[in-house]
Order: C-alpha cells, then structure tokens, then sequence
C-alpha cells in the first residue's frame, strides 16, 4: 500500500496509507491530520484545504481548473505548487508524494 | 436605466476622473445630492420606497406566490423562521413577482444555495448585492458586487490585511483592548450589551484596521448603519438626505486620511500594515482614489464588512446562550468549546441574511428555470436552517454541533467573506475574556431588532453581569 506524507508547517510530519480513489483532503481528515478546515467539505469553494505539494510532485498531481484557480487566488499564502486538497484524487500513483501544510487556512 | 448610460459612460467617465483630481470626493457628493433634489423636484428621480412596520400574517394564511421574504419586518416579528420552512419544504426556488424591490427569486435550500454562491459563471454578483438598487446618484463600486476577472485583482490587493499571519500578531492587541472593554462594564446592573460592548468593539478594531482617529472610531459604525440602511436597497430606515451627508463626512475623512499617508509614504516613511496603507502599495490600487466611486465603494465595503457581521455576532451569541441555557452550562464546564462554539454563533445568528447574484444566462433550478437578468437572491439564513443538511436539529444552538463550519454565513465561492478568521478570532477572544471575569450574563427583555431584510440585527439588549466566584 503507497503512502503519502503530510509535512504541518512547525516540521511534524504525518505519513498516511493511499485509499484510492479518495480525495487528498478527505485522507488528511481521515487521519486526523491537522491544518485542513475544509469548511465547504469539498466542494471547491472555501479555500481552507490549501496544501503546496514537493515540487516534484505538481505534475503528477494533475491539472488545476479555473474553479479551483480562482479559490487559491483568495489565499495570500498561494505559492506555484498551491493545491486546494480537495481536487486532488489520491492513487497508487502518488506513492511517495510529499505534501505540505501552510502556517494558516484563510 | 438610462438607454444613453453605455454610450456616454466612456466619455463621461474619464471626464469625471479627471475631475475627481482637482475637485474633492465630499464636493462631489454634495454634487451629487443636490442634483438628486432637483431631479426628485420635477419628478424625474427613482421613487424611494417607505416601510411602515404592519403585523405580519402567519405563512400558513398566505398562497405561495404571496410569499414575500424581502419585508424587512419579519425578522424583528420573529415570522422570517416559519416562512423560510414553508419556502423550503414547498418551494424552495421561488419566484417573487411584486415585492416593493421588484421581482426576484428566492433560493432557500443549503444545496441550491451551495450551487448559485460557486457559479459565477451563471450568476452576476454585479451591480450590487443587495435586493433593492443603491440610493440613485450614489451608485458605489466594490468588489464585492464585481465579477472575475476584476473582483480578484481589487480583493486580492486588500486581503492581506485579515491574512491569517497578520492576525497573529494583532491577537494581542485585540485580547487587550476587549479586556479594557469588560473591564469597564458594570456587574449586577442593567445595561445595553449592544452600546457598551459589540458597538464599542467592532468600532475600536475598524478603527485599528484603517488606523482612524480612535477618538471618532464611533463615526465609523454610523457611517456603516446609514450605508447598509437605504429603504430602497435593504428596506432599512436612513433617510435619503442622512445617506449623502453621511456620504459626504466619510469621503472628507477618508481622502484625508488617503491623502496624508500618501504623503507620508512619499517622504519615505515606513508604510503602516492599515488598509488604506496597503492599498496605495499595490500598483492596482495605488491610484484608486482618483476614482472616485471605487475609491467610496471599497471603503464602504471594509467597513460594513467588518462592522454589522461582527457586532450582531456578538450580541447574538449572548442571546443563544440565554435561549438555551443548558450551552451556557456546557461551556463554563468546558470553555475549550469556544471555537466551536463561535462557527455555531455566526450559523445560528446569520448576521447579513443574504446576498443576490443576476442570471446571466437561463438556468434550471430544482424544477424551475430562473430566466436571464432576473434576481437570484441566495437567503443564508434559510440554508443555515436546512434541516436537509444539518444533522442535528439546526433550529437548536448546539455549542458542539459536528461540521458546523460547513455554515453558509460567509458565503462560499470567490466572494466568501475576506474577513471571516478576524471575525472568528474576535469572537473567540471576546467569549475567553468573558468567561474569565463573569459566571453570566442575564438577558432581561426581549432585544430590539434593526429594520432591514439584509441584516440581522440588534439595536439594544439590555442585560445584568454576575462576577465570577
């Protein structure tokens, strides 16, 4: 079973088992990982499940529609590898993905 | 609407910029006004729509086409519960063809609210997000009532002050300021908790936000009660000369205020981290006070925003807690309730009861079609009570409710409220101050409500402090 790991912003590191087909932010919840509000559920449109992923996994990640474009635009903390975590599914293919957490959820 | 208004707005616009660098914004307003007077004069103005308060009739008595959620009594007449349910269990897109702000649709279930608020692409926040028009003559812009791509470059350049990081280093200085507060208020006598403590808080942070002469911080809330209070826009009771004076006293000191740190920036002084100081750095934003209903539009924005919200959030808190006391026990026992417990505040209070799009485009909703141009008015304060999508019983004030921060009060999609951690984090501070220093806080009478279908408010709340022992 592939893994993912969450980095909280003072450096804590959570690693998680993949359940696929999940979305990113639903797994961190799952987990009890803290520092997704994900106020809206996931519906891509609160912005509180703001991730920014290793640089190297942005590809593999996948594409960002212009929904969750305009969410990440709320948040000033928004670096080139921003995610909402919500409109990312996790796979077998993440094994290994490195995702951290910013200091605050706007 | 003017039919000549798109042609002659580019060559009046840049006229009127022009203008706006030589002649002063309260100048114009007063412009303004006076213009209006004449045009009222020879019967070319709007009609302005007055409210005289009626008792209402029971729901039940009303065929559901005489359903009219835009009176602004039926909050103050406790009725705005029953006839949302009725909306929402019978016919929750619901077309309203005569109200006194003309017609509009009504959605009142979490979903369908969930599905207009995330498609802006579907509906138009612009020109404004109120059910009536703004007061003729004084037609402000602001973000809030703007689409992308222009909505996100003028939030963008502002929401930096209520960034998470920033509000950090504020904590303290609210958490003493709402000591200050407390301290001074009086135990086992009756007073009005609206008065001595949500009005006098929310001022002092308004005025910490835009570094305004903390001894006029009162200004601010009236300026933020008349502009949110046009009959014609929310059903509220400013009259229209008070709205223009208002207008004008704000302009005067907020280009003033605009003006001198300006100069202050252009001598090379360290910039403050206010609103107005963020604003002349960003090169978007720079400028905006040359324009002139912009430059109005966005203060008047950051100041009802961070104003009515937050005050009637305050005030409404102490009342839950009277209506169910059994939470009132639960939280001295265990105050590290409070976060919880404010999300549920803010999703039982709902202090801004709604906000309006415009179809842009036919769109079929829950069996009905909304037609393009019409008004679309997504009622928060309904879907907070939706018991399709709250588990527990969303008419009780439940301090723990799981997934309350689901709550529709901040809107979602790209105008969810910039403001929402500063409200939260003012709430938070104030109900740990309060804990600290009092066993209760008796509501002694029914509160005053404020007219208006917009916000859900109180205008006094008389009240009696015990010390804690």
């Amino acid at each position: 079973m592939g893994k993912i790991t969450f980095v909280e912003h003072s450096g804590t590191a959570h690693i998680v088992e993949i359940a696929e087909g999940q979305s990113l932010m639903q797994t961190a919840i799952d987990n009890g990982v803290p520092g997704i509000d994900a106020d809206c559920g996931g519906a891509c449109a609160c912005g509180t499940c703001h991730v920014i992923l290793h640089s190297d996994w942005v590809q593999a990640a996948g594409s960002i529609n212009a929904d969750e474009q305009g969410m990440l635009g709320l948040t000033p903390e928004k670096t080139d590898a921003s995610r909402l975590a919500c409109q990312i599914t996790v796979s077998e293919a993440l094994d290994g993905l490195i995702v951290h957490l910013p200091e605050f959820q706007m | 609407m003017n039919p000549l208004k798109p042609l002659l707005e580019p060559v009046i616009q840049p006229v009127l910029n022009k203008a706006t660098a030589i002649i002063p914004i309260h100048w114009q307003i007063k412009g303004a006004h006076a213009f209006q007077h004449a045009k009222n004069r020879v019967g070319r103005g709007r009609p302005v729509p007055t409210f005289k308060e009626v008792p209402l009739p029971e729901v039940s008595t009303l065929a559901l086409q005489d359903i009219d959620l835009s009176n602004p009594f039926l909050y103050r007449q406790g009725l705005w519960h029953s006839y949302f349910k009725r909306l929402r269990d019978e016919c929750p897109v619901h077309y309203q063809k005569h109200s006194p702000f003309g017609p509009f649709w009504s959605i009142t279930r979490y979903e369908d609210i969930l599905f207009v608020d995330t498609h802006h692409d579907l509906f138009s926040a612009e020109p404004i997000i109120s059910i009536g028009p703004q007061p003729e003559g004084l037609e402000i812009e602001t973000f809030i009532a703007m689409d992308p791509p222009k909505h996100d470059v003028q939030r963008q350049a502002v929401q930096g002050v209520v960034a998470p990081k920033n509000l950090a280093q504020m904590e303290a200085l609210i958490r003493s300021r709402t000591a200050d507060v407390l301290d001074q208020l009086p135990i086992d006598e009756p007073f009005d908790w609206v008065q001595k403590v949500s009005i006098e808080l929310t001022s002092r942070m308004l005025a910490t936000l835009f570094d305004f002469p903390f001894d006029q911080r009162h200004k601010l809330a009236y300026w933020s009660d008349v502009a949110a209070g046009a009959p014609e826009s929310t059903g509220g009771n400013a009259n229209t000369d008070e709205f223009f004076r208002a207008a004008a006293d704000m302009a005067k000191q907020m280009s003033l205020l605009w003006r001198e740190k300006e100069a202050r920036k252009a001598a090379g002084e360290e910039p403050g981290f206010d609103l107005i100081s963020l604003l002349l750095a960003n090169d978007d934003t720079r400028d905006m006070i040359n324009r002139p209903m912009e430059f109005m539009g966005n203060m008047v924005l950051l100041i009802i925003g961070g104003n009515d919200t937050t005050r009637n959030s305050m005030t409404g808190g102490v009342f839950a807690l009277n209506q169910f006391p059994d939470e009132f026990t639960k939280l001295r026992k265990n105050p590290g309730l409070i976060p919880n417990m404010v999300s549920e505040i803010i999703r039982w209070q709902t202090p801004l009861a709604y906000m309006r799009r415009v179809a842009k485009q036919d769109v079929a909703l829950n069996g009905q079609t909304i037609k393009k141009g019409d008004k679309v008015v997504m009622w928060y304060a309904s879907g907070n009570r939706d018991e399709r999508a709250f588990e527990q019983d969303p008419d009780q004030f439940i301090i723990d409710r799981k997934n309350v921060r689901k709550h529709l009060s901040f809107g979602f999609g790209v105008h969810r409220c910039m403001g929402n951690r500063l409200a939260e984090m003012q709430l938070r501070i104030l109900w740990e101050e309060i804990l600290k220093r009092f066993d209760h806080i008796e509501v002694l009478d029914e509160p005053g409500y404020v007219q208006s279908n917009f916000v859900r408010g109180y205008s006094t709340m008389n009240v009696k402090l015990s010390a804690r022992h």
